[in-house]
């Protein structure tokens, strides 16, 4: 003879109106929700060097980049400088990008050309134990 | 309105995507084995290099030339051509993947009475809106039929004036098109076809355009029939429907709920992952990567439209061991709590089986294995689906690809992401 397994309820059945906890159900937090506002358009990066310390971003962290945002004065953005992908503060006021370390010169932004931002940086993420 | 978006030499602006120094460079992209050409940017199609080349003739020139060489990265691919569709999403809710880099929308709101100017508008924000969220270049073809909107991708991109953006909306813009495109560049039209209607006096889109429909009927076929009426703005083609041989082979449907339950979800992928190989063995191709996507139903969890590329461990136009593995992805995909929508299968980095005999060393699946699969759909068609299994997968070599110039898959391993200069 074949048996079954039923599954055992250990709540009872209720009777009525379901119970309103229902509706406040917490599904478990999504890092890539709370982070990522335009997936289709983000990117995952590393950080290399030390000239945006003073903004909190060292060698090795992980940066979020947005290309959607239109970079606003003063956002920390991704530029291509001499075909490498390169991050930097945009000054839109002085037509130049800083960097955050006293050792690194403000780069301007050359008059007659418009400058192609690859994205705007929107979060940055220091690993204190390395992941993996 | 139709729209056909068409990325511009899709594979070789994806190795751009990351390299800022590759930009408006010579780049060209190798097939699995780095054996052939197959995807050249517009400076290396300056320099004469041609579609399918094989590498070891020109391999030392370009290098001497500068040119940039990859082999195929198809996790790359995938993942840029699965970000460009979900942002065509945002354009219209109705979206057909024709392939890899090349979809149609269907632009409900758009009718023969909007302006061309406003139409045109419209195409520029599409073009604008995925360059400049993902670095992708496309072209935008807009026309009330598929063949027509084809027809403007090509204008979109071949004519300068056009800045990647052709709206054909009146018989004089389309006529203008069509007398300058010989038949063998239409939408579906064969290679066997363009040869007889050149014998039929017909050399261009125009002339074919103003041939009697039943005449054509008679001596083509109701397709070719339906080339005609679409050609002269009369719709018959909606979307997911395929007339051409292809370079990749989607499936993908919106299922009929939105569902949670994951064996629902499996039972679909199989049958899309079938219906794609029947499409692979007719037009006797082989498969070597898969892509499977799957689509959440809401716009918030967005965040949970996810897709994967899986490299199969040999060229394959097996259906059992390409259902198996992208009902593996869909595992590895699917989170519970979550309302699907949409899923797909994708076939890429297809070759022939003449293109892989030329490669000695790897031969993949043997010609044995062919036939035996050829009498196992037979007796499979004969005696119900799965009738006849393979025993072992054993049989089969292992095949290791040869990509020595592969670029880092930026956007799906930890290790290899691009790395920004601080």
């Amino acid at each position: 003879m074949k048996s079954y397994i039923l599954p055992l309820f250990i709540h009872s059945v209720p009777a009525g109106f379901p119970s309103p906890a229902d509706d406040y159900l917490d599904r478990s937090l999504d890092l890539n929700d709370y982070l990522i506002r335009h997936p289709a358009a983000s990117y995952l990066a590393r950080a290399r060097g030390d000239s945006m310390e003073g903004c909190g971003i060292f060698d090795g962290d992980l940066l979020i980049v947005d290309r959607s945002l239109e970079a606003q004065h003063g956002q920390i953005i991704i530029a291509a400088l001499d075909g490498q992908l390169t991050c930097k503060i945009l000054d839109k006021k002085k037509r130049c990008l800083l960097s955050a370390n006293k050792n690194y010169a403000p780069i301007p932004i050359d008059e007659f050309s418009e400058l192609i931002t690859e994205g705007v940086v929107v979060h940055s993420i220091r690993h204190h134990v390395l992941p993996g | 309105m139709f729209c056909l978006v068409d990325c511009n030499s899709f594979y070789a602006s994806c190795e751009q995507v990351f390299r800022p120094d590759l930009r408006n460079k010579p780049v060209v992209v190798l097939s699995n084995n780095d054996c052939f050409i197959v995807a050249r940017s517009a400076q290396a199609k300056a320099m004469g290099i041609g579609d399918l080349q094989t590498v070891f003739e020109i391999k030392s020139w370009m290098q001497q030339q500068q040119v940039a060489i990859f082999s195929s990265n198809y996790p790359l691919y995938g993942d840029l051509s699965a970000r460009v569709m979900e942002i065509l999403g945002s354009f219209s809710s109705q979206v057909e993947i024709y392939s890899i880099d090349e979809m149609f929308l269907y632009l409900e709101d758009i009718s023969h009475s909007t302006s061309s100017d406003s139409m045109n508008h419209y195409g520029s924000q599409i073009k604008n809106t995925i360059l400049k969220h993902t670095a992708m270049p496309v072209g935008v073809g807009i026309a009330p039929t598929k063949t027509l909107a084809k027809l403007a991708n090509r204008a979109a991109k071949s004519i300068a004036k056009c800045h990647g953006v052709c709206v054909l909306d009146n018989a004089k813009k389309w006529d203008w098109m069509k007398k300058r495109t010989p038949v063998n560049k239409i939408w579906g039209i064969s290679s066997r076809f363009s040869a007889r209607l050149e014998e039929l006096n017909i050399h261009t889109a125009l002339e074919l355009a103003n041939a009697d429909p039943k005449y054509i009927r008679r001596y083509f076929n109701v397709c070719v029939e339906r080339i005609v009426e679409e050609l002269n703005g009369h719709a018959c083609l909606s979307l997911e429907e395929i007339p051409a041989v292809k370079k990749q082979i989607y499936c993908s449907r919106s299922f009929a709920n939105k569902s949670t339950y994951l064996p629902t979800i499996l039972n679909a992928i199989s049958l899309y992952a079938a219906r794609a190989c029947e499409k692979l063995r007719a037009q006797q191709s082989f498969c070597c990567s898969l892509q499977v996507l799957l689509y959440s139903a809401s716009y918030e969890s967005s965040c949970h439209n996810r897709h994967l590329v899986i490299q199969l461990p040999y060229p394959s136009g097996d259906t059992r061991l390409i259902s198996r593995t992208a009902r593996a992805a869909i595992q590895h995909l699917f989170k519970p709590g979550i309302a699907y929508i949409k899923a797909g299968v994708g076939l890429l980095d297809l070759s022939t089986r003449k293109q892989q005999q030329l490669d000695m060393f790897h031969p993949g699946q043997s010609a044995k294995t062919d036939q035996l699969m050829t009498v196992m759909d037979k007796i499979n068609s004969i005696h119900g689906k799965n009738s006849l299994y393979i025993a072992a997968e054993g049989v089969h070599k292992k095949w290791a690809m040869r990509q020595a110039y592969r670029s880092p898959s930026y956007t799906s391993q930890w290790n290899e992401l691009p790395e920004i200069l601080c």
